[in-house]
């Protein structure tokens, strides 16, 4: 956390650029693969390389993409939008200007709900942030610098242009953002989002999604921004978070101390975790923006958008309410659920066979998600599918194996396919003893063998019980059904 | 040299093969280049061995059509796979694209023969193909003189007999100009007619590809076989192509009179007599042919060409902010650094015109005057759009000279761009608001040079276009003089 003394006096105002690199097969302008890793310039066409005479067609997917994101979060869609020409050369963009959008873009004036749960008392605590707006570009190619691995100290440069024309949607968010941790919480919030709607991977390190932070500070209770400072270069969300709490600690020291503070953009070091100047900006840039003559305006019409409504699946947030509000799960396991959309569909998958939701949940929190923790693994690497899960615990209900023996079996479960739990214990012999009277003659024959045990039990030494239970479950290997031995063994000692 | 049909007659008949047609064509460019400078590559081998494929296609007793074994010279801004295209730029000088422009492509599979690529203004910024990095064109009529341009390689070829057609590209009037200049018939159809891809963009609001021929019949079946939808083009239109020259008639007998009206604004002052005198007697030839003259007005169209000059270049320097030495073209020697690397470039690379216009393209979208300019100039184009509408409600084709003098001398107007750019006036409003336009030969000044008349449609009515131009083309015989080449 920052610094104490101060954070009374200052706050923060931050927004966030997010950039998110589409799933789409093929690249927004062109009919090219948008493949990751493949070798440099092998994804590539004249269209790619802003060739001569080439022209764009726009993918009709990435713009569905776009509505469908814009649409998820809450913001107005242009019945009429286009797209613009940004202007400026750098050799890793082919046609020296990017098609992108400027003055109308396709997605306007939206939110997004975070919701924060605090890691000690795990209450949460909701919190809506603004989005101004969402537009469709294109990504540039990427240079690579031979000689050194900076750009100072390079001889020279080498252009990957497997990148150039992948889709990408930009998400730019209200200054409404006040600390590292809701930075961090709105990030993961999109990514659910995109992910839920299955339009990008979201991967950080992979760069398909990349947020650029704006953050300035100032006195609490004042209107006017602060010198609006820039930081780029995280690559995951606790390095959003670090970058803006190292940020909001330095320019806090600054002001203290009476030192200005310049508009500029800052890199945030991963290695030394701060940032450092990267470039103090003189004015802003001039784009030269003008309208795209080679691309119609976009218009969505109104069955069209009402189409791509009806097929938004439910999102995280209202995901999150149903949880919490008809399944009765803590706001800490909900988010569990549903931070990861594979883990959210085994949840679902599984209690859709009527399983209860609050066994299913605990089962997944506990032991298995610590299984995926302990290996480094996806819920969708397990063996063990939904369907199983909901027979072991009914297995469980039915009394036919104790919780103990489902434990045991479980790392079985989770790396071996089965098609029968009930099998499966029935062939190792691990089905629940419940046949009272040969649960009475183990007692039995335990009393017999233990009187002076029985005396300090029946001198009031309770606590002694708990030797005969473990006895009959080492001679049963925990088969007998807890509840029936225990009600039977005071009965017995009681005598 | 024969027409389209004429030659298709000769082939199926086989009075002649296409490989002698070719080899005639070839012929007459080599001997006429060193007059001329239509071409800047004259593609022999592969105009062989097209015209051997007709051959064997003809030999099979395979159906051709029209265009098989047909010569014709394309603008050298138009993509040809394997063949250099330079756009008449040094900083293309090395440039040979992998791919065809969907013209090229339409025409090798309509078997034409391309003979070569021609020479143009760089960029396809110019009137005169004196902005050319590979020497001037010179005009057939007078070697002394412009062809006119962009497109001035095309219109010499063609005027030269050295093909019979061409294609051109066509922004202000860079088909029509110097058309009319050469004394041939050049027209720049709807926009969204004929695919732009592989064509390199100048102006991408306002370029068009059209054809030149050396008859109204001739640019019809060239226009048929290059217009139509193509998926690779946004702004290509989704329209039924017509049969335009099967509507040709020696005589126009429409449903309802046909109205003509004369855009009163192309009559004034700048306009050379001799010119108005021809346009004039024009149009009584067509008025004698059954239509109905009025004079129109267009209040605006005076606008259009200062506005074309803020819109063009502002296109265009996007459009050549791609030659950067780093993916293809040329890149200067002994840069230490990126920068000098772009500027050095650029420098060698560009021409006086292209930089100019890049300037002033730059200039016009910088922030604090795109307002002022950019967004001016494209209200100017809708009120300019409106002016026509309103006189397409009266008429159904508007008549103009298509430019406002014949052919100038090489070098008389290199010194004063603003001069150079009055040679588009009449053109340029066309292109600005979309429109199908055709210029058609219509007499000769003193000096023994061409005269075009300049007849505008509605949308998609290129169909109405050619039946004018033909009727009246039938009915006089400016299109069957050429230029005495040989002896000159």
């Amino acid at each position: 956390m920052p610094a104490t003394a101060t954070s009374t006096t200052y706050e923060a105002v931050i927004g966030l650029e997010t950039h998110c690199q589409l799933n789409t097969k093929t690249k927004i302008f062109s009919p090219v693969s948008t493949e990751f890793g493949a070798p440099p310039n092998t994804n590539i066409s004249p269209i790619c390389l802003g060739y001569p005479g080439v022209l764009p067609v726009l993918n009709e997917k990435v713009l569905e993409s776009a509505v469908k994101t814009g649409l998820a979060l809450n913001c107005q869609i242009a019945p009429y939008s286009k797209f613009d020409r940004k202007q400026y050369f750098y050799p890793d963009l082919p046609k020296n200007y990017q098609i992108s959008q400027y003055d109308l873009p396709i997605a306007e004036q939206g939110w997004l709900d975070i919701e924060l749960v605090d890691p000690v008392t795990k209450e949460a605590t909701r919190k809506k942030i603004g989005i101004t707006r969402l537009h469709m570009e294109e990504d540039a190619g990427k240079l690579v610098h031979a000689g050194s691995d900076r750009l100072s100290g390079s001889t020279h440069s080498l252009v990957d242009f497997n990148r150039a024309g992948v889709p990408l949607l930009e998400i730019v968010s209200e200054p409404d953002i006040r600390t590292g941790a809701e930075a961090a919480e709105y990030g993961q919030e999109l990514r659910r989002i995109v992910r839920y709607l299955g339009i990008s991977d979201g991967n950080m390190q992979e760069g398909s999604l990349r947020c650029d932070v704006n953050i300035s500070i100032r006195p609490v209770g004042q209107k006017e921004f602060g010198t609006k400072i820039e930081i780029k270069n995280m690559n995951s969300f606790s390095a959003i978070q670090k970058a803006i709490d190292y940020e909001i600690e330095r320019q806090t020291k600054a002001l203290e101390a009476g030192e200005p503070l310049y508009q500029e953009t800052r890199l945030w070091e991963e290695g030394s975790q701060r940032t450092i100047s990267m470039r103090k900006k003189e004015g802003s840039s001039d784009y030269r923006y003008f309208p795209e003559p080679d691309l119609p305006p976009i218009e969505v019409s109104k069955e069209q958008l009402e189409q791509w409504r009806s097929e938004l699946p439910e999102l995280p947030a209202a995901k999150r309410d149903r949880y919490e509000t008809d399944l009765g799960l803590s706001p800490y396991d909900v988010r569990v659920l549903t931070d990861d959309h594979q883990m959210t569909a085994y949840f679902e998958s599984a209690i859709a066979t009527g399983a209860d939701a609050k066994q299913i949940a605990n089962w997944l929190m506990g032991d298995i998600l610590g299984y995926l923790n302990s290996e480094k693994l996806n819920i969708s690497d397990i063996a063990l599918t939904p369907a199983t899960l909901a027979e072991l615990l009914q297995l469980i209900d039915a009394g036919t194996i104790s919780g103990k023996i489902a434990k045991d079996i479980l790392p079985e479960l989770l790396t071996t396919p089965v098609d029968s739990v009930a099998k499966l214990v029935e062939s190792k012999g691990m089905t629940q003893i419940s046949d009272m009277s040969a649960i009475e003659v183990m007692i039995d024959e335990l009393i017999a063998a233990n009187p002076d045990k029985v005396e300090q039990f029946r001198a009031g030494k309770t606590k002694i019980q708990g030797f005969f239970m473990g006895q009959i479950m080492k001679q049963t290997s925990g088969r007998a059904d807890p509840k029936l031995t225990n009600q039977l063994l005071v009965n017995k000692l009681k005598g | 040299m024969p027409s389209i049909r004429e030659l298709h007659k000769q082939l199926v008949r086989k009075e002649r093969s296409a490989v002698e047609i070719t080899t005639e064509a070839l012929a007459r460019i080599e001997a006429l280049e060193p007059k001329l400078h239509s071409f800047l590559h004259i593609t022999a081998e592969a105009a062989i061995a097209q015209a051997e494929q007709v051959d064997a296609k003809i030999a099979a007793g395979e159906q051709i059509g029209l265009l098989a074994g047909v010569p014709i010279a394309i603008k050298d801004n138009l993509c040809t796979t394997g063949i250099p295209t330079t756009c008449g730029s040094r900083i293309l000088e090395n440039f040979v694209p992998p791919y065809d422009s969907t013209v090229t492509r339409k025409l090798k599979e309509a078997g034409a023969v391309m003979v070569g690529k021609t020479n143009l203004d760089e960029f396809a910024m110019g009137s005169s193909t004196e902005n050319s990095g590979y020497g001037r064109t010179c005009n057939p009529w007078d070697l002394e003189r412009v062809p006119g341009g962009s497109s001035g390689g095309s219109a010499a070829a063609v005027a030269g007999r050295q093909c019979p057609i061409a294609l051109g590209s066509d922004t202000g009037g860079s088909i029509r100009q110097p058309a009319s200049l050469c004394g041939v018939v050049g027209m720049k159809p709807t926009y969204g007619l004929v695919s732009r891809f592989g064509l390199v963009a100048y102006a991408s609001s306002l370029d068009q590809i059209g054809p030149f021929a050396r008859s109204v019949e001739d640019a019809a079946i060239l226009l048929e076989a290059i217009a139509g939808h193509d998926p690779n083009d946004s702004t290509s239109l989704k329209v039924e192509i017509p049969n335009y020259a099967n509507l040709l008639r020696p005589n126009f007998r429409p449903k309802s009179r046909l109205r003509i009206g004369i855009i009163k604004e192309t009559f004034g002052s700048g306009l050379e007599t001799v010119v108005e005198e021809a346009v004039k007697k024009a149009i009584e030839v067509l008025q004698e042919l059954g239509a109905e003259i009025q004079v129109i007005s267009c209040p605006r169209f005076d606008y259009g060409l200062p506005a074309y000059y803020i819109i063009a270049p502002s296109e265009a320097s996007a459009n050549l902010a791609r030659y950067d030495a780093v993916k293809y073209g040329i890149r200067a020697e002994a840069a230490d650094n990126l920068l000098d690397m772009y500027k050095n470039t650029r420098a060698q690379g560009f021409g006086t015109e292209v930089k100019r216009r890049i300037m002033l393209g730059t200039y016009a979208l910088s922030a604090g005057y795109y307002d002022a300019y950019y967004l001016k100039a494209q209200k100017v184009r809708t009120l300019i759009k409106q002016d026509f509408d309103a006189a397409f409600e009266k008429v159904d084709i508007l008549v103009s000279p298509t430019s406002p003098s014949t052919a100038f001398k090489a070098g008389d107007k290199t010194d004063d761009p603003l001069t150079m750019y009055l040679s588009d006036l009449m053109t340029i409003p066309v292109n600005l608001a979309g429109l199908p336009a055709l210029s058609i030969p219509c007499g000769f000044d003193e000096n023994g040079l061409p005269i075009g008349m300049q007849l505008i449609g509605k949308v998609l009515r290129e169909d109405i276009l050619f039946q004018v131009a033909h009727a009246y083309e039938q009915s006089t015989e400016w299109h069957l003089q050429a230029p005495n080449l040989l002896t000159s």
